[in-house]
Protein backbone atom coordinates (compact mmCIF):
# COMPACT_ATOMS: atom_id res chain seq x y z
CA UNK A 1 0.00 0.00 0.00
CA UNK A 2 1.66 3.71 -1.15
CA UNK A 3 1.27 6.05 1.35
CA UNK A 4 -0.05 3.35 4.25
CA UNK A 5 1.09 4.95 7.00
CA UNK A 6 -0.88 8.26 6.27
CA UNK A 7 -3.86 6.54 5.09
CA UNK A 8 -4.15 4.64 8.64
CA UNK A 9 -3.45 7.57 10.60
CA UNK A 10 -6.01 9.20 8.27
CA UNK A 11 -8.75 6.79 8.61
CA UNK A 12 -8.41 6.58 12.95
CA UNK A 13 -8.44 10.53 13.16
CA UNK A 14 -11.46 10.42 10.64
CA UNK A 15 -13.10 7.25 13.00
CA UNK A 16 -12.17 9.00 16.29
CA UNK A 17 -13.97 12.34 15.27
CA UNK A 18 -17.25 10.61 13.86
CA UNK A 19 -18.05 8.71 16.25
CA UNK A 20 -17.06 11.95 18.76
CA UNK A 21 -20.70 12.16 20.01
CA UNK A 22 -21.17 8.63 20.97
CA UNK A 23 -18.22 8.24 23.34
CA UNK A 24 -18.58 11.84 24.45
CA UNK A 25 -21.92 11.14 26.26
CA UNK A 26 -21.41 7.52 27.10
CA UNK A 27 -22.48 7.00 30.43
CA UNK A 28 -24.51 10.00 31.07
CA UNK A 29 -27.96 10.40 31.32
CA UNK A 30 -29.82 13.32 30.70
CA UNK A 31 -32.70 14.14 33.08
CA UNK A 32 -36.26 13.76 32.04
CA UNK A 33 -38.12 16.81 32.60
CA UNK A 34 -40.51 15.91 35.41
CA UNK A 35 -43.70 16.79 33.62
CA UNK A 36 -42.65 13.54 30.94
CA UNK A 37 -42.42 11.43 33.45
CA UNK A 38 -46.19 11.75 34.48
CA UNK A 39 -49.40 10.03 32.35
CA UNK A 40 -49.93 12.76 29.36
CA UNK A 41 -51.87 15.64 30.86
CA UNK A 42 -55.01 16.27 28.72
CA UNK A 43 -54.49 19.38 26.97
CA UNK A 44 -57.23 22.07 28.14
CA UNK A 45 -58.86 25.72 26.70
CA UNK A 46 -60.41 27.38 30.08
CA UNK A 47 -62.79 24.17 30.79
CA UNK A 48 -62.89 22.57 27.26
CA UNK A 49 -60.61 19.54 27.34
CA UNK A 50 -58.83 18.76 24.07
CA UNK A 51 -56.64 16.05 22.93
CA UNK A 52 -53.39 14.41 24.32
CA UNK A 53 -51.38 17.49 25.43
CA UNK A 54 -48.03 15.44 24.33
CA UNK A 55 -49.02 13.64 21.14
CA UNK A 56 -51.11 16.13 19.98
CA UNK A 57 -50.64 19.90 20.95
CA UNK A 58 -48.85 20.63 17.64
CA UNK A 59 -51.61 18.99 15.15
CA UNK A 60 -54.09 20.94 17.11
CA UNK A 61 -52.18 24.15 16.88
CA UNK A 62 -51.77 24.24 13.11
CA UNK A 63 -55.77 23.48 13.16
CA UNK A 64 -56.60 26.43 15.29
CA UNK A 65 -53.93 28.60 12.79
CA UNK A 66 -55.96 27.66 9.73
CA UNK A 67 -59.61 28.17 11.36
CA UNK A 68 -58.45 31.44 13.22
CA UNK A 69 -56.32 33.01 10.03
CA UNK A 70 -58.01 31.51 6.77
CA UNK A 71 -61.49 30.80 8.88
CA UNK A 72 -61.88 33.70 11.04
CA UNK A 73 -63.49 31.71 13.64
CA UNK A 74 -61.32 32.49 16.30
CA UNK A 75 -63.69 31.58 19.13
CA UNK A 76 -64.67 28.54 20.50
CA UNK A 77 -68.31 28.49 22.69
CA UNK A 78 -68.17 25.86 25.28
CA UNK A 79 -70.69 25.80 28.82
CA UNK A 80 -72.07 29.18 27.95
CA UNK A 81 -68.51 30.44 27.81
CA UNK A 82 -66.28 32.23 24.62
CA UNK A 83 -62.80 31.01 24.58
CA UNK A 84 -60.18 32.16 22.22
CA UNK A 85 -58.14 29.76 20.22
CA UNK A 86 -54.52 31.52 20.22
CA UNK A 87 -51.31 29.98 21.77
CA UNK A 88 -49.80 33.43 22.41
CA UNK A 89 -53.30 34.58 24.51
CA UNK A 90 -54.83 30.98 25.31
CA UNK A 91 -52.04 28.94 26.49
CA UNK A 92 -49.32 31.70 27.04
CA UNK A 93 -52.18 33.87 28.74
CA UNK A 94 -51.73 31.34 32.09
CA UNK A 95 -48.65 29.04 32.00
CA UNK A 96 -44.91 30.55 31.26
CA UNK A 97 -43.18 29.77 28.12
CA UNK A 98 -39.72 28.59 29.83
CA UNK A 99 -41.83 25.67 32.13
CA UNK A 100 -44.66 24.92 29.64
CA UNK A 101 -43.29 24.74 26.26
CA UNK A 102 -39.38 25.25 26.15
CA UNK A 103 -38.29 22.39 29.01
CA UNK A 104 -40.49 19.56 26.58
CA UNK A 105 -38.97 21.20 23.46
CA UNK A 106 -35.37 21.40 24.31
CA UNK A 107 -35.30 17.82 25.62
CA UNK A 108 -36.70 16.42 22.30
CA UNK A 109 -34.34 18.64 20.54
CA UNK A 110 -37.34 20.60 18.54
CA UNK A 111 -37.13 24.04 17.49
CA UNK A 112 -40.94 25.13 16.33
CA UNK A 113 -40.87 28.93 14.76
CA UNK A 114 -43.92 29.66 16.44
CA UNK A 115 -41.59 32.51 19.04
CA UNK A 116 -40.46 34.01 16.25
CA UNK A 117 -43.65 36.13 16.54
CA UNK A 118 -45.83 35.14 18.99
CA UNK A 119 -44.29 36.07 22.05
CA UNK A 120 -45.17 35.92 25.54
CA UNK A 121 -44.91 38.93 28.46
CA UNK A 122 -41.63 40.11 29.11
CA UNK A 123 -39.71 37.03 26.20
CA UNK A 124 -37.67 37.98 23.52
CA UNK A 125 -35.76 34.72 23.03
CA UNK A 126 -36.89 32.84 19.73
CA UNK A 127 -36.23 29.31 20.98
CA UNK B 1 -61.31 4.83 -44.05
CA UNK B 2 -61.44 7.01 -46.91
CA UNK B 3 -62.68 10.77 -47.46
CA UNK B 4 -63.68 12.27 -50.24
CA UNK B 5 -63.29 15.79 -50.73
CA UNK B 6 -67.70 16.40 -50.31
CA UNK B 7 -67.63 14.46 -46.76
CA UNK B 8 -64.53 16.76 -45.83
CA UNK B 9 -65.97 20.05 -46.57
CA UNK B 10 -69.04 19.02 -44.69
CA UNK B 11 -66.84 18.18 -41.36
CA UNK B 12 -64.67 21.37 -41.84
CA UNK B 13 -68.18 22.95 -41.83
CA UNK B 14 -69.43 21.46 -39.08
CA UNK B 15 -66.75 21.80 -36.74
CA UNK B 16 -66.83 25.73 -37.57
CA UNK B 17 -69.90 25.92 -36.95
CA UNK B 18 -69.50 23.96 -33.38
CA UNK B 19 -66.45 26.58 -32.64
CA UNK B 20 -68.46 29.42 -33.26
CA UNK B 21 -71.46 28.91 -31.08
CA UNK B 22 -68.82 27.67 -27.98
CA UNK B 23 -67.23 30.90 -28.27
CA UNK B 24 -71.13 32.78 -27.78
CA UNK B 25 -70.59 32.01 -24.31
CA UNK B 26 -68.18 35.18 -24.15
CA UNK B 27 -70.54 37.52 -25.82
CA UNK B 28 -73.56 36.02 -23.23
CA UNK B 29 -71.84 36.45 -19.88
CA UNK B 30 -70.84 39.67 -20.36
CA UNK B 31 -67.35 39.24 -19.04
CA UNK B 32 -64.17 37.35 -19.40
CA UNK B 33 -61.86 36.26 -16.99
CA UNK B 34 -59.21 38.76 -18.04
CA UNK B 35 -61.25 41.60 -18.11
CA UNK B 36 -60.74 44.65 -16.13
CA UNK B 37 -63.19 43.89 -13.92
CA UNK B 38 -65.24 47.66 -13.95
CA UNK B 39 -69.00 46.32 -14.70
CA UNK B 40 -68.07 43.76 -12.06
CA UNK B 41 -69.78 44.50 -8.18
CA UNK B 42 -69.23 42.63 -5.19
CA UNK B 43 -72.57 40.55 -4.29
CA UNK B 44 -71.84 39.10 -1.39
CA UNK B 45 -73.80 39.76 2.06
CA UNK B 46 -71.08 41.66 3.76
CA UNK B 47 -68.41 43.90 2.03
CA UNK B 48 -66.70 46.06 4.69
CA UNK B 49 -65.95 49.61 3.44
CA UNK B 50 -64.50 52.47 5.04
CA UNK B 51 -65.49 56.52 4.29
CA UNK B 52 -62.75 58.89 5.30
CA UNK B 53 -64.07 62.32 6.19
CA UNK B 54 -61.28 64.46 5.55
CA UNK B 55 -63.08 67.75 6.52
CA UNK B 56 -63.07 66.47 10.37
CA UNK B 57 -59.11 66.03 10.41
CA UNK B 58 -58.08 69.30 11.11
CA UNK B 59 -54.95 69.02 13.37
CA UNK B 60 -51.78 67.38 12.77
CA UNK B 61 -52.63 66.09 15.90
CA UNK B 62 -55.89 64.36 14.40
CA UNK B 63 -53.67 62.19 11.71
CA UNK B 64 -50.45 61.16 14.44
CA UNK B 65 -53.81 59.96 16.73
CA UNK B 66 -55.25 57.52 14.31
CA UNK B 67 -51.39 56.08 13.09
CA UNK B 68 -50.00 55.50 16.75
CA UNK B 69 -53.81 53.73 17.44
CA UNK B 70 -53.37 51.71 14.77
CA UNK B 71 -49.05 50.82 15.14
CA UNK B 72 -49.10 50.22 18.64
CA UNK B 73 -51.70 48.02 18.71
CA UNK B 74 -50.25 46.05 15.59
CA UNK B 75 -46.83 46.27 16.99
CA UNK B 76 -46.17 47.90 13.78
CA UNK B 77 -42.21 48.98 13.84
CA UNK B 78 -40.84 52.53 13.76
CA UNK B 79 -37.71 52.25 11.44
CA UNK B 80 -36.01 55.24 10.34
CA UNK B 81 -34.38 54.62 7.84
CA UNK B 82 -36.63 54.64 4.61
CA UNK B 83 -35.60 51.75 2.69
CA UNK B 84 -36.68 49.60 5.98
CA UNK B 85 -40.09 51.15 6.50
CA UNK B 86 -43.00 49.74 8.08
CA UNK B 87 -46.58 50.77 7.80
CA UNK B 88 -50.01 49.98 7.79
CA UNK B 89 -51.75 53.24 7.66
CA UNK B 90 -49.54 56.86 6.49
CA UNK B 91 -50.26 60.20 4.96
CA UNK B 92 -49.72 61.78 1.96
CA UNK B 93 -50.76 64.55 -0.36
CA UNK B 94 -53.46 65.29 -2.39
CA UNK B 95 -51.55 64.73 -5.59
CA UNK B 96 -49.70 62.09 -4.40
CA UNK B 97 -53.07 60.00 -3.26
CA UNK B 98 -54.86 60.75 -6.34
CA UNK B 99 -52.86 60.91 -9.45
CA UNK B 100 -55.63 60.39 -12.13
CA UNK B 101 -57.60 63.28 -10.42
CA UNK B 102 -56.87 66.02 -13.36
CA UNK B 103 -59.65 68.32 -12.39
CA UNK B 104 -57.11 71.65 -10.81
CA UNK B 105 -60.63 73.37 -9.25
CA UNK B 106 -61.26 71.03 -6.41
CA UNK B 107 -62.02 72.80 -3.06
CA UNK B 108 -58.43 74.02 -2.60
CA UNK B 109 -58.74 73.88 1.05
CA UNK B 110 -59.65 70.20 0.04
CA UNK B 111 -56.54 69.84 -2.42
CA UNK B 112 -54.07 71.22 0.65
CA UNK B 113 -55.35 68.79 3.31
CA UNK B 114 -52.97 65.34 3.37
CA UNK B 115 -54.63 62.30 3.79
CA UNK B 116 -54.51 58.96 5.26
CA UNK B 117 -53.89 55.81 3.33
CA UNK B 118 -54.39 52.51 4.32
CA UNK B 119 -54.73 49.23 2.35
CA UNK B 120 -57.72 49.52 0.18
CA UNK B 121 -59.40 46.25 0.70
CA UNK B 122 -60.13 46.11 -3.27
CA UNK B 123 -63.11 43.80 -4.20
CA UNK B 124 -60.59 42.94 -7.29
CA UNK B 125 -57.77 42.69 -5.57
CA UNK B 126 -54.16 42.45 -7.41
CA UNK B 127 -51.99 41.56 -4.53
CA UNK B 128 -54.14 38.48 -4.33
CA UNK B 129 -54.23 37.34 -7.54
CA UNK B 130 -49.98 37.39 -7.66
CA UNK B 131 -49.83 35.68 -4.15
CA UNK B 132 -48.34 32.41 -5.03
CA UNK B 133 -48.50 30.13 -1.88
CA UNK B 134 -52.00 32.25 -1.41
CA UNK B 135 -50.91 33.71 1.67
CA UNK B 136 -52.60 37.13 1.02
CA UNK B 137 -56.45 35.92 0.41
CA UNK B 138 -60.11 37.52 0.42
CA UNK B 139 -62.34 36.62 3.31
CA UNK B 140 -66.09 36.33 2.07
CA UNK B 141 -66.49 39.68 3.91
CA UNK B 142 -63.90 42.00 1.64
CA UNK B 143 -61.33 41.74 4.03
CA UNK B 144 -57.66 40.86 2.47
CA UNK B 145 -56.13 39.48 4.89
CA UNK B 146 -52.49 38.05 4.63
CA UNK B 147 -51.35 34.55 6.17
CA UNK B 148 -48.02 35.22 7.23
CA UNK B 149 -47.30 31.46 8.17
CA UNK B 150 -47.67 30.90 4.36
CA UNK B 151 -46.06 34.20 3.18
CA UNK B 152 -42.73 33.38 1.65
CA UNK B 153 -41.57 37.21 1.44
CA UNK B 154 -41.50 37.90 -2.32
CA UNK B 155 -42.81 40.45 -2.56
CA UNK B 156 -45.04 40.23 -5.76
CA UNK B 157 -47.92 41.48 -3.86
CA UNK B 158 -45.72 44.69 -3.02
CA UNK B 159 -45.57 45.29 -7.14
CA UNK B 160 -48.58 44.09 -7.58
CA UNK B 161 -50.42 46.64 -5.21
CA UNK B 162 -50.44 50.15 -6.91
CA UNK B 163 -51.31 52.29 -3.88
CA UNK B 164 -48.04 51.22 -1.75
CA UNK B 165 -50.01 49.68 0.80
CA UNK B 166 -47.59 47.08 1.71
CA UNK B 167 -44.37 47.04 3.46
CA UNK B 168 -41.60 43.89 3.81
CA UNK B 169 -39.65 43.36 6.92
CA UNK B 170 -36.30 43.27 5.93
CA UNK B 171 -34.79 43.79 9.40
CA UNK B 172 -36.03 42.07 12.49
CA UNK B 173 -38.64 44.21 13.62
CA UNK B 174 -38.69 43.80 16.90
CA UNK B 175 -36.09 46.01 18.72
CA UNK B 176 -37.98 48.30 16.79
CA UNK B 177 -41.36 47.75 18.28
CA UNK B 178 -41.48 51.22 20.18
CA UNK B 179 -45.01 49.62 22.74
CA UNK B 180 -45.47 45.98 22.64
CA UNK B 181 -48.82 44.43 22.68
CA UNK B 182 -48.40 41.20 23.82
CA UNK B 183 -51.66 39.80 22.94
CA UNK B 184 -51.09 40.67 19.41
CA UNK B 185 -47.99 38.91 17.24
CA UNK B 186 -45.20 40.92 15.73
CA UNK B 187 -43.89 39.89 12.54
CA UNK B 188 -40.97 38.17 11.68
CA UNK B 189 -38.02 39.29 9.03
CA UNK B 190 -39.15 38.45 5.56
CA UNK B 191 -42.90 38.76 5.40
CA UNK B 192 -44.95 41.32 3.65
CA UNK B 193 -47.13 42.90 6.24
CA UNK B 194 -49.93 45.41 5.60
CA UNK B 195 -53.35 47.23 7.27
CA UNK B 196 -56.10 43.74 8.01
CA UNK B 197 -58.45 46.29 8.59
CA UNK B 198 -58.62 45.14 12.06
CA UNK B 199 -59.98 41.92 11.55
CA UNK B 200 -58.78 40.25 15.04
CA UNK B 201 -61.18 43.22 16.53
CA UNK B 202 -63.85 42.85 14.60
CA UNK B 203 -64.14 39.38 15.44
CA UNK B 204 -64.36 40.74 18.89
CA UNK B 205 -66.94 43.03 18.33
CA UNK B 206 -64.81 46.17 17.83
CA UNK B 207 -64.24 48.63 15.70
CA UNK B 208 -60.88 49.19 13.57
CA UNK B 209 -58.52 51.13 15.86
CA UNK B 210 -58.13 54.26 13.25
CA UNK B 211 -62.25 54.27 12.94
CA UNK B 212 -62.56 54.23 16.94
CA UNK B 213 -59.47 56.92 17.35
CA UNK B 214 -60.55 59.19 14.50
CA UNK B 215 -63.52 60.84 16.52
CA UNK B 216 -65.91 60.49 14.12
CA UNK B 217 -63.78 61.17 11.08
CA UNK B 218 -63.27 57.70 9.76
CA UNK B 219 -66.84 55.71 9.54
CA UNK B 220 -66.62 51.74 8.75
CA UNK B 221 -69.55 49.48 7.74
CA UNK B 222 -70.85 47.41 5.52
CA UNK B 223 -70.74 48.63 1.81
CA UNK B 224 -73.59 45.85 0.66
CA UNK B 225 -75.94 47.39 3.35
CA UNK B 226 -78.18 50.01 2.08
CA UNK B 227 -79.05 50.87 5.75
CA UNK B 228 -75.33 50.75 6.69
CA UNK B 229 -73.89 53.81 7.98
CA UNK B 230 -71.34 54.22 5.30
CA UNK B 231 -73.96 53.64 2.49
CA UNK B 232 -75.74 56.44 3.85
CA UNK B 233 -72.77 58.94 3.24
CA UNK B 234 -71.79 57.51 -0.06
CA UNK B 235 -75.61 58.86 -0.69
CA UNK B 236 -75.25 62.48 0.34
CA UNK B 237 -71.83 63.20 -0.44
CA UNK B 238 -69.61 62.87 -3.24
CA UNK B 239 -66.37 60.55 -2.56
CA UNK B 240 -63.33 60.09 -4.31
CA UNK B 241 -61.36 56.63 -4.61
CA UNK B 242 -57.52 55.89 -5.48
CA UNK B 243 -56.98 55.23 -8.98
CA UNK B 244 -60.31 53.71 -9.95
CA UNK B 245 -58.81 53.76 -13.89
CA UNK B 246 -56.54 50.26 -12.71
CA UNK B 247 -60.79 48.79 -11.51
CA UNK B 248 -59.15 47.51 -8.11
CA UNK B 249 -62.82 48.64 -7.11
CA UNK B 250 -61.30 50.08 -3.51
CA UNK B 251 -63.05 49.92 -0.22
CA UNK B 252 -62.01 53.18 1.42
CA UNK B 253 -63.57 56.23 0.03
CA UNK B 254 -62.36 59.67 0.36
CA UNK B 255 -65.20 62.29 0.91
CA UNK B 256 -65.46 65.67 -0.92
CA UNK B 257 -67.19 68.61 -0.32
CA UNK B 258 -69.80 69.04 2.26
CA UNK B 259 -67.32 69.64 5.18
CA UNK B 260 -65.49 72.55 6.82
CA UNK B 261 -62.04 72.25 5.60
CA UNK B 262 -60.18 74.93 7.16
CA UNK B 263 -57.42 74.06 10.03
Amino acid sequence: MYNGGKIITGLIIFVALATFPFYANFGKTVELPSELEAEPDEMHLGNIPLVNMRSEHMKLLDQWRDEVVRGGKRFIEYDGDEYEKSLQNGCLGCHEKQEFCTKCHTYAGVKPYCWSCHFAEGEEGLL
Amino acid sequence: MKIDRRKFLKLTGATGIGLGLSATDIFTKGTVEASSGHSRVSTAATRLAMVINIGKLKTDDDYQRIIDACHSIHNVPTIDNPKHEVKWIWTDTYKHSFPEQINEYHPEAFMKKRFPLLCNHCDHPPCVRVCPTKATFKRPDGIIQQDMHRCIGCRFCMAACPYGSRSFNWIDPRPHIKEKNTEYPPRTMGVVEKCTFCNERLERGEEPACVESSNGALVFGNLNDPESEVRKILNTHFTLRRKPSLGTMPSVFYVIGGEDYAG
